[in-house]
């Protein structure tokens, strides 16, 4: 018999029930994180229906979508946009009455819930994990299996601590060799979505594996789950190893001592098998990968920071040169033309995506001693209130202040723009996040998906590269 | 969740520069700042919104939903990876409120995918081809289509039938408009069983207070 995947081990550890006739099966759910935007929709039909809340205690709430990144300390009176602050005040109402953990804007433990889940140390190994956000698949770099959930399913899992859910089959994204000094994870995940496509991933779990994924530290390993699901993959996972327990040693929701060891035991028991059985294996060259970003409206739409536009009339699928040249036309961008030296407006570094210390740390790094250049606004929204503590105390934020850089409070902010922080039409912004959709940031806004590093020099030189 | 078994409807083709447009994202579908609702009802006045509004906020003409002919489409047909992007189940929730209960298309998103499901809306997956024939003819004069779910076919309005495949599970909770939950919740006993295997297994999983 082959042996296990990472995942199809996961998987048979937590399947309650599997409906033969259908092939559905109840998945036990270890963490169910929820936030203000898709759950109010999910306690409205708990209540209708007269249903309780499971595992209260398997269930953490957060505020992060719609929160300002000013003045948090003003709490919900001070949120100007009323519909946000309705949103905000009914899981507030929701999480009370239910008694759900609840860390809300402005208590240091609050940020974006795929920021808080590692860094409170209730992402562990092994485990499941939703939330009703498709970025949850960052949480894989535990070696969890954690993907996101629409509102439904929220309500669902509320109810009955399961997830109805058919099992995916097993993609390995070998990448072998070493990555170059200037290539993070975020090119990484970029390089691999242009390789893959957006679709490629549709009905995969994926695990990343080989040396260069072995040598990405804890937050890498986040950045390059989190965007698994821009790959259309269910999941993302990286089988947890002598980092992951480094990162996880006294976190405060951690096992501790006596239980630890216990845990530990099973932890390292949480790998794919020699044997494995893949359903796809697709391997990458890690050291042929430069910087890259994202030249169009669709995160697949990548090219090396030393690439150019493409030329649509060369690309031979239809549908790929339809989108192309849509892209081109919404992005302001000439065909065939260097994307480097491309003027922006905006930057924006943060999102689940690249808000954590090592994020802010790389920008820092690049702003020293220099200064955002004229006609640039730059924004750094740190993860959450212990990753912003943190920079303060490492005077990330006066470096970055120093060079000009906004220096915010935690949220998704930008990412998604539900919150005051959007792109006007036409503006260009270089950004850290993970989507690059029309309107994502802003209506008629135009997104270049980056890291840190190369958003913070963008804001410096006021063009890309 | 309503039922799914029939529908006859005009079906709406989601075109770009002639082709089926492809990847669909969610913030097309319904952008960000029509999700700060609390309920599950009004979402039409978002659906494309940046589709089907010009810059200054007046209706675009040329988005096929503001056409008169398919002012009142139940079924729209679009290009490959339809639903990527995120978790929002406002995309399935503004397409219901709009009147359209299909999508056929030659692949979907996966949570798009799942969350269609869960509100009687039916993803239809047809070869890229198919779908191209299909979007000609809703194109046409005559843009009625019937769909059914019992027999998996497409019928156009010339009377060709194309077959679809549909998850068997899936289908029997569309065509019941099951409760999904409450079916789950028969499930209790073994529910409480998993949970004491667990506390034994998992030890450092169980929370305290």
């Amino acid at each position: 018999m082959a042996g296990k995947t990472l995942y199809d081990k996961i998987w048979d550890a937590h399947v309650v029930h599997t409906d033969a006739a259908s092939g559905e099966s109840l998945l036990y759910i270890d963490l169910h994180l929820i936030h203000e935007v898709t759950t109010p929709q999910a306690f409205d039909g708990l209540k209708t229906a007269g249903r309780k809340v499971r595992r209260t205690d398997l269930t953490l709430a957060v505020a992060d979508h719609n929160t300002p990144t000013e003045n948090q300390a003003a709490g919900l009176a001070g949120v100007k946009d009323p519909e946000a602050r309705n949103q905000l005040e009914t899981l507030t109402r929701n999480v009370a009455e239910y008694g759900i953990e609840y860390f809300p804007m402005g208590d240091i433990r609050n940020g974006i819930v795929h920021v808080v889940g590692p860094e409170q140390g209730r992402t562990q190994p092994g485990m499941t994990i939703v939330c009703g956000d498709s970025h949850t698949s960052t949480h894989g770099a535990f070696g969890a299996l954690a993907h996101g959930i629409g509102t439904s399913e929220v309500e669902h899992v509320l109810a009955t601590q399961t997830l109805r859910a058919r099992k995916m089959q097993n993609m390995a994204v070998e990448v072998t060799g070493k990555l170059r000094d200037d290539v993070t994870a975020k090119d990484l995940a970029l390089h691999i979505i242009a390789q893959t496509g957006t679709a490629g991933g549709t009905g995969y779990v994926i695990e990343y594996r080989g040396e260069a994924i072995e040598a990405l530290s804890m937050e890498a390993r986040m950045t390059l789950c989190n965007l698994a699901i821009e790959g259309g993959a269910r999941a993302g996972l990286i089988a947890p190893d002598e980092k992951t327990l480094e990162y996880m040693k006294g976190r405060p929701a951690s096992p501790k001592a006596g239980a630890w060891e216990v845990a530990e035991s099973y932890w390292k028991t949480l790998y794919s098998d020699d044997d494995a059985g893949w359903d796809t294996v697709i391997r990458i060259d890690g050291p042929s990968i430069e910087p890259t970003i994202t030249w169009g409206t669709s995160p697949e739409q990548a090219i090396p920071l030393s690439g150019k536009t493409p030329v649509p009339e060369e690309i031979v699928d239809p549908v790929k040169r339809a989108a192309a040249e849509r892209a081109l036309d919404y992005m302001g961008l000439e065909a065939g033309v260097p994307i480097a030296g491309t003027p922006v407006q905006r930057v924006f570094i943060g999102s689940c995506t690249n808000s954590r210390i090592e994020d802010l740390r790389a920008a820092a790094e690049i702003a020293k001693g220099n200064h955002v250049a004229e006609g640039v606004r730059a924004m750094v929204v740190p993860g959450s209130g212990l990753v912003r503590a943190q920079a303060e105390a490492e005077g990330l934020d006066i470096v970055l202040m120093e060079a000009g850089f906004e220096w915010r409070e935690p949220g998704c902010s930008m990412c998604l723009g539900m919150n005051p922080d959007i792109l006007s039409p036409g503006e260009r912004c270089a950004s850290t996040s993970n989507r690059n959709f029309e309107g994502r940031q802003g209506r008629g806004g135009r997104t270049h998906l980056m890291s840190p590093a190369l958003a913070a020099r963008a804001a410096i030189n006021g063009v890309i590269g | 969740m309503k039922a799914f078994q029939t529908l006859t409807g005009t079906a709406a083709p989601l075109m770009e520069k002639g082709k089926l447009m492809s990847n669909v994202d969610t913030d097309m579908i319904i952008p960000k700042q029509f999700l700060k609702t609390t309920t599950r009802t009004g979402l039409s006045k978002g659906l494309f919104h940046e589709l089907k509004t010009k810059a200054d906020g007046s209706e675009n003409p040329d988005f096929v939903l503001n056409k008169p002919q398919y002012a009142k489409a139940s079924i729209l047909i679009a290009g490959e990876n339809f639903g990527c992007g995120s978790s929002r189940e406002h995309a399935p929730w503004a397409l219901l409120d709009q009147g359209i209960t299909c999508v056929i298309a030659p692949s979907f998103a996966d949570i798009f995918h799942n969350n269609c499901y869960k509100n009687g809306i039916l993803p239809v997956r047809l070869p890229v081809d198919v779908c191209a024939q299909l979007a000609a003819q809703a194109g046409g004069a005559n843009h009625v289509f019937t769909i059914d779910l019992e027999t998996q076919t497409v019928t156009t309005p010339d009377g060709v039938v194309h077959s679809f495949e549909v998850d068997a599970g899936r289908k029997s909770n569309l065509m019941a408009g099951l409760d999904e939950i409450g079916a789950s919740l028969t499930s209790a006993s073994e529910i409480d069983a998993f949970e004491s295997r667990r506390r034994h297994m998992t030890p450092w999983l169980e929370r305290a207070g």
